[in-house]
């Protein structure tokens, strides 16, 4: 039995506004690029795991960028991977979300001096939206970036422009 | 089992025309120091060699003497000219259980080294980061490309002493 079919009556309607309704959408299914770097991607491993299950967010990690919602950089960018970095964002559909997960990849961490061969903050080749700090940030600091991202879609707007 | 000095005599006899230094005084174990051009003949030897048997290159480095002329270039920065970059070479046997150090230095301008890729396939890899940090030339490797650089990477050799980074690579800035 389709929703149209029933009477107003049967109390089974939910009134809300579209903005929300799509912003809750897509709050609830943030799928991830299968992508991952260096050492943070251990972690981010660990958070997909079993005992901190990103899936009770709707995170599950995807093979291919042109299904993926979020990317989520783990790690040292190289200047090579950079290139690589932007090709994969660039084909990931609208709306998308970055999430910078790791010194490395928020401002270079480590290799911020005598590193010759590191991107200093992914930020320098694609949008970021949340900066997780840490080197590697534990499981609890990934999910907590998760947070503040569905934070951020929740405040969205279809009218207005984002900043 | 053969120590350094017995391998370096055992050397000296096949090898009356080859340069051959031993070298004890150092902290590290001591190594043979061998010309640039007779490192193939030598590996050869070295692995085929009833006595010796060095079947396996466990590590392949090299290194940058620092030992030139320090100049100021066009733009005010210290470049190196002259002087020596070395490649050493960490050999096994497997089945003998013995150990040898081979270092071997060539000239900053033209570093050319004869390839031990043909002897030790894994020497292959080795001779290519060290291609690609130094800049020496392995002669008559197969496939002498830059392996962790990017292969478009035109500014030079990142672990030689005297090296500059670029302000931009492919539109991105590199410093911090």
């Amino acid at each position: 039995m389709g929703l149209l079919d029933k009477e107003f009556s049967d109390g089974n309607i939910i009134i809300t506004t579209t903005e929300d309704l799509f912003n809750w959408a897509r709050l609830s299914s943030l799928w991830q690029v299968g992508f991952g770097l260096a050492c943070c991607a251990i972690e981010m491993m660990a958070t997909s795991a079993s005992h901190y299950d990103f899936d009770r967010f709707g995170v599950i990690p995807r093979p291919s960028p042109r299904q993926s919602d979020v990317i989520i950089i783990s790690g040292t960018v190289t200047l090579k991977m950079a290139l690589r970095v932007k090709r994969l964002y660039e084909q990931m559909p609208d709306p998308k979300y970055v999430i910078s997960m790791g010194s490395c990849s928020n401002c270079g961490g480590p290799y911020w001096e005598h590193g010759y061969h590191v991107l200093k903050g992914v930020d320098r080749v694609i949008p970021v939206d949340v900066y997780v700090p840490g080197c590697p940030p534990r499981p609890e600091a990934l999910l907590e970036g998760l947070l503040k991202l569905q934070e951020k879609i929740r405040q969205e707007s279809l009218v207005k422009k984002s900043a | 089992m053969k120590t350094t000095e017995e391998i370096f005599q055992i050397l000296k006899e096949n090898f009356p025309n080859s340069e051959l230094t031993l070298k004890t005084d150092v902290p590290t174990e001591p190594f043979i120091i061998i010309a640039p051009f007779d490192v193939d003949k030598i590996s050869l030897f070295l692995r085929d060699n009833p006595d010796l048997l060095f079947d396996s290159l466990m590590c392949l480095s090299g290194v940058d003497d620092f030992n030139g002329q320090k100049v100021k270039d066009e733009n005010g920065n210290e470049v190196m000219q002259g002087g020596t970059l070395s490649v050493y070479y960490h050999l096994e046997s497997t089945s003998i259980r013995h150990k040898l150090v081979l270092k071997t230095s060539t000239s900053r301008d033209n570093p050319e080294v004869v390839s031990v890729s043909e002897i030790w396939n894994s020497a292959n890899w080795h001779e290519r980061e060290a291609f690609d940090m130094f800049g020496i030339k392995f002669i008559n490797h197969p496939d002498l490309r830059r392996i962790l650089m990017p292969y478009d990477w035109e500014f030079g050799y990142p672990l030689r002493k005297d090296y500059q980074n670029p302000e931009f690579y492919q539109g991105m800035k590199v410093p911090y």
